[in-house]
């Protein structure tokens, strides 16, 4: 038997560039060549999260992105990692899509594969971090969902109990499978592929779909489907006095010390 | 952007206590409504919580629709988001502001998804502009750790919903002699709301004394404080300026500080009258966390480093020095002068 797992990620740029990504006034598109892309660290810790419940009770796992071809990078080292077939969710049509349409791409994509036990993503990822599309999946599948996961218990086959985030605490979650969880890093330490399994992965399954494959409908994904869109991108201005305080140490702390009471701030 | 439809706060209460973050909507949905000129009301789910929504009545809610019920103690996710839904359904308001804690960034995504609706993830700023000749909200997010900011809209579909980040946005002033209607809906509580999923058990201990969110002055360590070896000195320096102590990724990994108080995109954002840098070079997913403090104190040893571009009065030096230093300068002027 085994279980169907299918992880969701993201190809996302690596976040020590972000500062690199640029802003071309004119057309108002983000410019972010050159910026190094990496697979959403949250949804390492989702693949690992699968491999482990694989590797306790058998099973399948599937990788699944939305994104340009050079996603398939991405999913390549997920296979690496140890996961046993990719899918690749690119189209034009799927562009400009928000979280909702998002989500219901990757509904499509869900439902033309069949059914799965367990989803994993990333509970955010680094780029835009809404943590959005993990809660609208599940929704739009019509299954259980918990964000924030910090440690899965099997109580039986078809039962967890989950240990999700909260501001100053915890809470357990009681569900039934098939489920969504949204992992958070201290869940797990990711594998690193080994040599082998990099070997391994010219063997494996690489699906790419578009949409009428997954037969999404034209209204629901891509900019069509999203409600919402970007109305604008401006630089950040930070409006800040930058005075760096001149002389000796003492000096220094005594003119900060000056300052800062002038400024009302002390 | 039509003058039909309320705006709606969706109340957040943890086991009796009202979360902060539903304040900071109750002011800027107070200015909303009046500048639409629409009924601001609010929503509470949760058991014998009445008392909570006059608290949001005090603090600017027209209305409160309450659902109580026992098995709506706490949070719970299918009975929590079906019964928004329907209640939203039901009623129609064309904005929905829902803090962005752990639990609303899960809440929300689910019940827009029900409603087919747009969403946009943790606001730090929302108001009435115009795009193409046409009064929008205007939904202000950071994009790629703070760099950029970008500008949401939600053009046809309703109700609008957005998360807002707690700490950002000032706190709506409470006010007893404020009236408004508490509407209490029988909530269709089913037993199948619990056959998938359900919370058995919530544990939380809000920190004893200060809150970071609520105070006024930040202290948060970085990495360079590993030059030190502890971060004792922090507290020292944020004991002395009455405030409390934070930390970045760095300073958590180190396990300095505890999750709830690292700043950042993936952490807490504040706004204190003054927020002190220690021994943080300045990345973007950090700096994003303090934007909106009235005024920034940085130290660090690298003149270069980028968090002197985002700092009021910085300090470049060696933090083993630095440090002891300012307590004691900060102690010699909070000493009484004379007698």
């Amino acid at each position: 038997m085994g279980l169907e797992i299918l992880v969701c990620i993201k190809q996302v740029p690596h976040p020590d560039h972000f500062s690199e990504i640029r802003l071309d006034v004119g057309s108002g598109h983000i410019i972010r060549e050159g910026v190094p892309a990496i697979i959403n660290p949250l949804d390492r810790n989702a693949l690992e999260e699968g491999l482990r419940v694989k590797e306790r009770f058998s099973g399948k796992v599937t990788v699944i992105s939305m994104g340009p071809p050079q996603a398939q990078k991405a999913l390549e080292e997920a296979l690496a990692m140890g996961a046993d077939r990719g899918i690749l969710l690119c189209d034009v049509a799927f562009a400009g899509a928000d979280t909702l349409a998002t989500a219901n791409t990757l509904f499509y994509a869900v439902r033309k594969l069949g059914k799965f036990d367990l989803i994993y993503c990333g509970n955010e990822t680094v780029d835009s971090g809404t943590a959005q599309v993990g809660p609208q999946l599940a929704e739009l599948l019509d299954i259980p969902q918990v964000s924030g996961v910090q440690e899965v218990a099997f109580v039986d086959e078809k039962t967890l109990e989950v240990r999700r985030a909260l501001e100053h605490g915890y809470m357990k979650v009681r569900l039934k499978l098939p489920a969504l969880l949204c992992v958070t890093r201290g869940i797990n330490r990711p594998r690193l592929p080994t040599v082998q399994s990099i070997m391994e992965v010219a063997q494996k399954e690489m699906i790419i779909w578009k949409a009428k494959d997954i037969g999404a409908p034209p209204e629901s994904i891509g900019l069509k489907g999203s409600p919402t869109c970007a109305a604008g991108v401006y630089e950040h201005k930070v409006g800040r006095r930058r005075e760096i305080m001149q002389g000796s140490t003492e000096e220094q702390v005594q003119r900060t010390v000056a300052r800062l009471k002038e400024l009302g701030a002390i | 952007m039509s003058n039909s439809g309320e705006i709606w706060v969706i109340g957040e209460q943890r086991r009796g206590r009202l979360e902060e973050v539903s304040l900071e909507l109750l002011s800027k949905g107070t200015a909303l409504s009046q500048r639409m000129g629409v009924t601001l009301s609010s929503v509470l789910l949760g058991d014998e919580v009445e008392e909570i929504a006059r608290e949001l009545v005090f603090h600017g809610a027209e209305k409160v629709y309450l659902l109580e019920d026992a098995r709506l103690r706490y949070y719970q996710s299918e009975a929590y988001a079906r019964l928004l839904s329907e209640v939203i359904k039901e009623h129609e308001p064309q904005i929905i502001l829902i803090g962005a804690t752990e639990i609303g960034m899960e809440l929300a995504p689910k019940v827009a998804a029900k409603l087919r609706t747009g969403l946009t993830a943790h606001c730090i700023d929302l108001y009435v502009g115009e795009v193409d000749d046409t009064p929008h909200l205007i939904h202000v997010v950071p994009g790629w750790g703070g760099n950029l900011v970008m500008h949401i809209i939600c053009p046809q579909r309703r109700p609008q919903v957005v998360t807002v980040k707690p700490g950002v946005l000032p706190k709506a002033v409470r006010d007893e002699n404020k009236k408004g209607k508490i509407i209490r809906v029988k909530p269709d509580v089913r037993d199948e709301d619990f056959r998938w999923i359900e919370t058995v058990e919530v544990v939380e201990e809000p920190p004893q004394g200060k809150s970071l969110e609520s105070a006024d002055v930040v202290v948060c360590g970085g990495w360079g404080m590993n030059a030190l070896g502890d971060f004792s000195r922090v507290q020292e320096l944020a004991d002395i300026l009455g405030g409390v102590v934070a930390g970045t990724r760095p300073a958590m990994d180190k396990g300095w500080v505890e999750e709830a108080w690292m700043i950042g995109q993936s952490g807490k954002t504040v706004s204190p009258g003054l927020f002190v840098s220690l021994g943080a070079s300045g990345a973007m997913h950090y700096t994003t966390g303090f934007m909106g403090s009235k005024v920034v104190l940085a130290v660090d040893h690298n003149p270069q480093a980028p968090i002197f571009h985002v700092a009021d009065v910085g300090i470049v030096g060696d933090l083993r020095e630095v440090l002891p230093c300012l307590i004691a300068e900060l102690k010699k002027d909070r000493m009484p002068r004379k007698f």
